[in-house]
């Protein structure tokens, strides 16, 4: 079955590329190169988050050990080659802020759902090109302000500040609190000001390009679950963001313009009490605890921007490599909702132990493990969508069922972590960063990969070599597990997060072996990366070619060709006339039905907005 | 490949569990009151992701082992769901779900929806970068006055004790906390800085001390000895070396101790550190 055959309705009306360098690959307004342009942005970005994990694994597993090329790269923060403990703290600072915003929310979300949203509801373009346009320049200047602070963090010893991705007031919010807090510090929170900006106009762009563009027969329910996921993810975005952003700036001009948002009064830092000196101007009646609500109304559904984009591609994978419908689409939808709705309500989660009323506790631990059930009903589901398939292993189905793996042994120990009497022994320990790096980082990134080698020939018109593929995903499998689960052993024992070094209490000394095979499977784990790296490029100019519907699937992005022409369906745009899934139908020719095909007699419905020219711009 | 990637799930998930069963891996021996009950919803709990967690990976490896693709003609299963099957495993899992987090409010409630009890021993607990300081009230049993503009690290003076007021002049400081064994304790929590937290493994309790929040806590510490006080929430460069100890003393050495005088009192921690050892560990 071919693109070509699909049912075409309207006149032809074809939108060329711009033929200037520029303006096709720079400053597009092309969805697709935007698409690209982001997912390349995340590559660089998790090279970077990825060697500061490295650097932070020698430090905590080898402690004292003389690294001379660390000596040189980093004179400050490794002097003679041994880090410093503000060097390691500002390392899990940039690791975490580079990871969470640059990677997790910028390839899911800004680099695959820019590029499949609108093909995959039928649509040109976005609805608003030069606004997509902006969000992806805008998130740029954001990276280039974080590596600023790597370079310019105001300590020499450090690469950028100390107080985690988190950046708790008042460490965060006093320049004098240490190392890398001066400069360092207002480079991070302008940085993240400025993606939250970048953010906001793509959430408002998915938002309006999924409602109002969506091809002839197109209806809601007969979307892919990625464009489900997308649109949840969005409106996520929309709401969360905006917290974030006035919380950024409310902690700047504490720092800068003294104000006491979150700064209290009587404060004694650094032998030095507020008010009575020119460094540190008085302050009076803020909240520490403030600056966490703001910061985890938006952190926790950061979670699910992060994880929601995964889940809709593997449903996606799953059932086109089981040749089989997704098992419950509309339950899926209503877990997606649900997720996205209760991951509003649990942010206190985070502060059990911070303060705050034991009785909000209670409420946001009940509501924090209700969230469990709609994520348990996705995993039925996807179980369900393989119940029954003939399931070919390709990789990028090697990776979704990976991720519904990964989902499950990170996503299954927020039963400990939800119940506020738990976090007494467990908060702050590495039973955190197991459950978090798991569900939130790793099954992330392994809906990421099996959304690469799947939609990798649609938008480079070349398939990834498959054995490369493999290798990559057996070892990344093995080996994320061997990393993150003996961290919930060593949170259970009460290893707390974010010690540059263990070697300074008795308790931990039984977890050494641990520590260090923790360190030796993420060294082999990111070595196994390069075949990922390696994979892309050679494919991209040697891979085999591919034509429009390589995996046999069924949804728009199919029917056209590979890569697609600039404005995706070379002017026609598609009518739908049935489900997304669509396999093994019975009696029917093939064991996939593309969405466009008519059934004999069927008229499309008439939900679909059918306007995918309207809001098209050049 | 649908057999090996199966394989490969099922000896993940069993490395995985049996992780959680080598003994010297587990929560050192618990000395508080709370830490049974906690201890055993732990392990309810940690049954519960265990039996799941085993159940989904086992389910993913039976699915992709038998219907892997074998080449053979046939078309998958055409189904679109079971809206039955959805109500079930929805109904199920909320209802172990949400009974969990029902049945962990217990030793929460028990600990912090009440008061200490009367007659708690007191400790004001000031936290500092990368130092704790601990204030006993002293033979009067009622604290000095302190204020932040007092507070002079250079002199010693770390939480800003105005000595002018008579009720602080047997007051100590010290670095280490030492509690009475068996007899409610309630620590009244106070950052100078940045936010600390109060973090003893075999307690099962931990605590943020906050800049401008004066946190009110309770706990009964039963099994005398030394045990290891660490900071749990990042405060700055020196995080991971803000390290103290706790003492649990028996009453009467406990009660001795804090009739001290200022000097004695330092003499006689000091002797009681060297006195008590950390619990070897599992």
């Amino acid at each position: 079955m071919s693109g070509e055959t699909h049912d075409t309705h309207g006149a032809v009306h074809r939108h060329e590329a711009p033929t200037s360098f520029i303006r096709k690959y720079i400053f597009s307004l092309d969805h697709k190169v935007i698409g690209i342009q982001y997912i390349i942005l995340a590559l660089v970005a998790v090279l970077v988050g990825m060697t500061m994990s490295v650097l932070m694994r020698m430090n905590l597993s080898w402690p004292g050990t003389n690294w001379p090329i660390l000596g040189t790269l980093f004179p400050g923060g490794a002097p003679g080659g041994m880090m410093t403990p503000e060097f390691y703290l500002s390392l899990v600072t940039m690791h975490g802020t580079i990871m969470v915003f640059f990677v997790l929310t910028t390839a899911p979300q800004g680099g695959f759902g820019n590029y499949f949203l609108p093909i995959q509801i039928g649509a040109e373009d976005m609805a608003f090109p030069v606004l997509n346009m902006l969000s992806f320049w805008v998130t740029f200047v954001g990276f280039v302000v974080i590596l600023a602070a790597i370079f310019f963090s105001g300590a020499e010893s450090t690469v950028g500040p100390i107080g985690g991705w988190t950046g708790y007031a008042p460490l965060s919010a006093l320049p004098n609190s240490g190392p890398g807090q001066g400069m360092g510090m207002n480079l991070w929170i302008i940085s993240i000001a400025i993606f939250c900006v970048g953010s906001l106009l793509g959430a408002l762009n998915f938002i309006t390009t999924l409602l109002n563009m969506r091809a002839p027969g197109m209806s809601l329910m007969r979307m892919p679950l990625t464009c489900w996921a997308w649109f949840t993810t969005a409106v996520l975005a929309l709401l969360s963001f905006p917290v974030l952003l006035g919380g950024g700036i409310l902690l700047l001009l504490d720092r800068t313009a003294g104000t006491s948002f979150f700064i209290p009064g009587g404060l004694y830092v650094s032998g030095v009490l507020s008010g009575t000196s020119t460094n540190f101007p008085i302050h009076t009646g803020g909240s520490p605890i403030l600056w966490q609500h703001l910061f985890w109304f938006f952190g926790h559904p950061e979670v699910y921007i992060a994880i929601l984009p995964g889940m809709g591609a593997t449903s996606h994978i799953l059932s086109t490599f089981a040749r089989k419908p997704v098992f419950g689409y509309r339950a899926m939808v209503f877990a997606i909702f649900a997720i996205g709705l209760l991951g509003f309500f649990v942010w206190g989660h985070h502060m059990f132990i911070s303060g705050m009323s034991p009785y909000s506790a209670m409420t946001f631990s009940i509501l924090t493990l209700s969230i469990g059930v709609p994520s348990a009903v996705k995993t039925f589901n996807w179980l369900g969508t393989l119940w029954g398939g003939r399931i070919r292993f390709t990789t990028p189905m090697l990776f979704a069922i990976g991720f519904v793996s990964l989902f499950v042994a990170g996503g299954i120990t927020g039963l400990v972590l939800g119940q506020s009497s738990l976090d007494l022994p467990m908060h702050d320990t590495y039973f955190v960063t197991a459950h978090f790096h798991l569900v939130m980082g790793v099954a992330s990134i392994f809906g990421m990969f099996a959304a690469t080698y799947f939609w990798f020939p649609k938008m480079f018109g070349r398939m990834m070599s498959e054995r490369l593929g493999r290798i990559h995903f057996w070892v990344t499998f093995v080996g994320v597990y061997c990393i993150f689960v003996p961290m919930h052993t060593m949170g259970i024992v009460g290893m707390p997060r974010r010690f540059a070094q263990f070697t300074e209490y008795e308790f931990l000394a039984t977890l050494h072996p641990l520590v260090v095979f923790v360190s030796i499977a993420a060294i082999a784990t990111v070595i196994v990366q390069i075949l990922f790296y390696f994979n892309l490029v050679w494919s991209m100019f040697k891979g085999e070619k591919a034509g429009p519907n390589p995996w046999e699937a069924t949804t728009l992005e199919w029917i056209t060709t590979s890569p697609p022409p600039h404005d995706n369906f070379a002017g026609v745009i598609p009518t739908v006339y049935r489900g997304p899934y669509e396999f093994a139908v019975p009696g029917a020719p093939n064991d996939f039905i593309l969405q466009t095909e008519p059934e004999p007699g069927t008229v499309p419905a008439t939900e679909g907005t059918g306007n995918g020219h309207n809001g098209h711009r050049h | 490949m649908g057999r090996a990637l199966a394989v490969i799930i099922w000896i993940l998930t069993l490395g995985s569990v049996s992780l959680f069963f080598v003994n010297k891996w587990w929560f050192p021996t618990a000395i508080s009151e709370h830490a049974p009950a906690l201890d055993r919803q732990f392990l309810l709990t940690i049954i519960v992701v265990g039996l799941s967690f085993a159940a989904a990976q086992i389910g993913l490896g039976w699915m992709v082992w038998k219907y892997r693709d074998t080449g053979s003609t046939d078309r998958a299963m055409y189904t679109h769901g079971s809206n039955r099957l959805e109500v079930v495993w929805t109904i199920v899992t909320a209802v172990i779900f949400i009974g969990l987090a029902v049945m962990g409010q217990s030793v929460w409630a028990s600990l912090r929806f009440n008061d200490a009890p009367a007659g708690s021993f007191q400790v004001e607990v000031v936290a500092q970068q990368f130092q704790w300081n601990f204030h006993y009230a002293g033979k009067d049993g009622v604290f000095g006055r302190t204020h932040p503009t007092l507070i002079d690290d250079s002199s010693l003076n770390f939480i800003g004790i105005d000595e002018a007021d008579p009720s602080s002049k047997d007051d100590a400081v010290h670095s280490v906390i030492a509690i009475p064994a068996g007899r409610p304790v309630e620590l009244t929590l106070r950052s100078k800085d940045v936010i600390h937290n109060f973090w003893v493994p075999q307690l099962r309790f931990k605590q943020d001390l906050v800049p401008g929040m004066a946190i009110k806590v309770h706990f009964t510490a039963n099994t005398p000895g030394k045990y290891e006080l660490a900071c749990a929430e990042l405060c700055g460069q020196l995080h991971f070396k803000m390290r103290s100890f706790m003492l649990v003393l028996p009453t009467d050495e406990h009660s001795e101790l804090m009739t001290l005088p200022q000097d004695q009192f330092q003499t006689r921690m000091t002797e009681l550190l060297a006195k008590y050892k950390l619990p070897a560990s599992n």
